[in-house]
């Protein structure tokens, strides 16, 4: 069977609530706290979570997108190029929590490389890190996330393919198999 | 994901539309890089290159070191002045002793046109030309077309001139080039001793007349007047060429509408330019100098990404 529906349109609703839950609950009103959306993908969940929390009575959010590009440590290993996209971060870093949001965790290197460029606009006081799928067994390196969707197993060669449409009802995840 | 069609940046002539497109889409990040209050990237932390300069130059030497530090490379400098060059060392002896070093980029400015050329058929390096003699300076025109696409938005259509010194000028040729590509008007505007025969050929229209050229065009770039390439005598006096083609505020004054003004650099106050129009709301000098170090910041980083690292 392929593709396998990992989430559906209503389960992602529950998941989007209960992360705003979990943040509200340790941010407060987020006056310290700057959400850090990560290209390309994980700013598309950052637009939705804010509209979830701004329903939930959260107003004072602060957001940025970040492009770690030219931070990744596989420059020149790849016969594909690696294209930069936008970063717009208009907002400070320094002394702020910052919580770095993508929508799939793999092995780990795009949130190493979004540590070390969040440190060129400054020096957070904390960082944590949001996702909406932990791709378990298959970390690089030793980073675990502080917020999560959900966890799933998934062979190497497999794809996570998370679709964000203007209507809720459209968003979905799904996993494609290697070999289906 | 793209990537450039060339390994080489010896001159905008051998570029499609394509790669500027992508050269200009990657500095806009790089631009955004150096406004950081840290204004690295480690990218090229395990690459080597070497500033060959076998020529004068501060600003494109500068933007050129300013721009491989920003992406963490290590730079090595050499000027011909102190060199073995003195002693006879050939160009391409010269540029093998500093390849044996492990250098993987080769940035020269020679006063030979085709320099940079030969030398990439010659060494095993990627080369990027910092100006050519009177052939090409092809980082030059990425800025300026970079900074008039910043300000006039796509250049498609948009009617561009370049006055002064046409006939010595790299940076004309490769401004005539890069222009073209991305679709705009060019307008040469110069005395016709400074104006190189048969250059209607590359799709230019050529003027002698100063004010019918501004009121014409967009934006205008000013180019110096190259005393230092000239071995005869190609107008009659300095005072004379700035009263016919020299650019000042009343003469902008006059004009129906605003334009832009550029000049690569270094100025001829008072000759090409006055300092009131080179100091005015209508100079984009400044952003062309700061737009260098993202533009040089692009190319480096374009060509380096094609240095793959063998992983057996």
């Amino acid at each position: 069977m392929n593709p396998k529906v990992l989430l559906d349109d209503k389960k992602i609703e529950i998941i989007l609530h209960r992360l705003s839950c979990q943040l509200i609950e340790r941010h407060g009103d987020f006056s310290n706290t700057v959400l850090v959306g990560l290209q390309p993908r994980g700013t598309l969940f950052l637009e939705r979570l804010k509209s979830m929390l701004v329903s939930m009575k959260v107003t004072n959010v602060k957001t940025g997108k970040l492009d770690t590009t030219f931070f990744r440590d596989d420059f020149r290993r790849k016969e594909e190029p690696l294209n930069a996209r936008s970063t717009e971060m208009n907002v400070a870093v320094e002394g702020r929590d910052v919580i770095l949001i993508d929508d799939v965790l793999f092995t780990g290197r795009s949130i190493r490389s979004a540590l070390t460029a969040i440190d060129t606009y400054g020096r957070p006081k904390s960082i944590e890190l949001l996702v909406l799928i932990d791709r378990r067994f298959s970390r690089h390196l030793p980073i675990q996330p502080d917020y999560l969707g959900v966890q799933i197993d998934a062979l190497q060669g497999d794809k996570v393919r998370v679709v964000w449409d203007d209507n809720p009802r459209n968003n979905i995840v799904y996993l494609e198999k290697q070999n289906a | 994901m793209k990537t450039l069609s060339v390994d080489h940046l010896l001159g905008i002539k051998y570029l499609t539309a394509e790669d500027i497109h992508l050269i200009f889409e990657t500095a806009t990040q790089f631009k955004e890089v150096i406004n950081r209050p840290i204004k690295k990237v480690p990218s090229l932390r395990d690459i080597t290159i070497a500033n060959l300069f076998f020529e004068n130059s501060t600003r494109t030497k500068l933007s050129f070191e300013l721009a491989q530090k920003r992406l963490s490379a290590d730079v090595i400098n050499f000027s011909a002045g102190q060199s073995s060059v003195q002693k006879g060392e050939t160009l391409v002896d010269t540029v093998n002793n500093i390849l044996a070093m492990k250098v993987d980029m080769i940035v020269m400015r020679h006063p030979y046109p085709g320099a940079a050329h030969f030398l990439s058929q010659q060494v095993n390096a990627c080369i990027i030309n910092a100006g050519d003699g009177t052939h090409e300076h092809p980082t030059q025109a990425l800025l300026d077309a970079f900074s008039l696409k910043e300000k006039l938005g796509e250049l498609e259509g948009k009617r561009i001139a370049i006055i002064g010194d046409i006939l010595h000028s790299r940076v004309a040729l490769s401004n005539i080039y890069a222009l073209k590509m991305l679709g705009a008007e060019v307008r040469l505007c110069a005395p016709k001793s400074l104006l190189p025969k048969h250059i209607e050929s590359l799709g230019v229209m050529v003027s002698t007349d100063l004010m019918s050229t501004l009121n014409w065009c967009d934006a205008a770039n000013m180019l110096r007047v190259q005393n230092e390439r000239m071995e005869l005598n190609y107008f009659p006096s300095i005072r004379e060429y700035s009263q016919y083609y020299g650019l000042t505020l009343e003469r902008l004054k006059q004009l129906r509408k605003e334009i832009l003004i550029l000049h690569p650099g270094p100025i001829n106050r008072g000759v090409e330019i006055t300092s009131a129009v080179a100091d005015s709301p209508h100079s984009i000098i400044l952003d062309q100098v700061e737009n260098g170090v993202a533009i040089r910041m692009a190319v480096i980083y374009l060509l380096a990404s094609k240095l793959i690292i063998p992983t057996t």
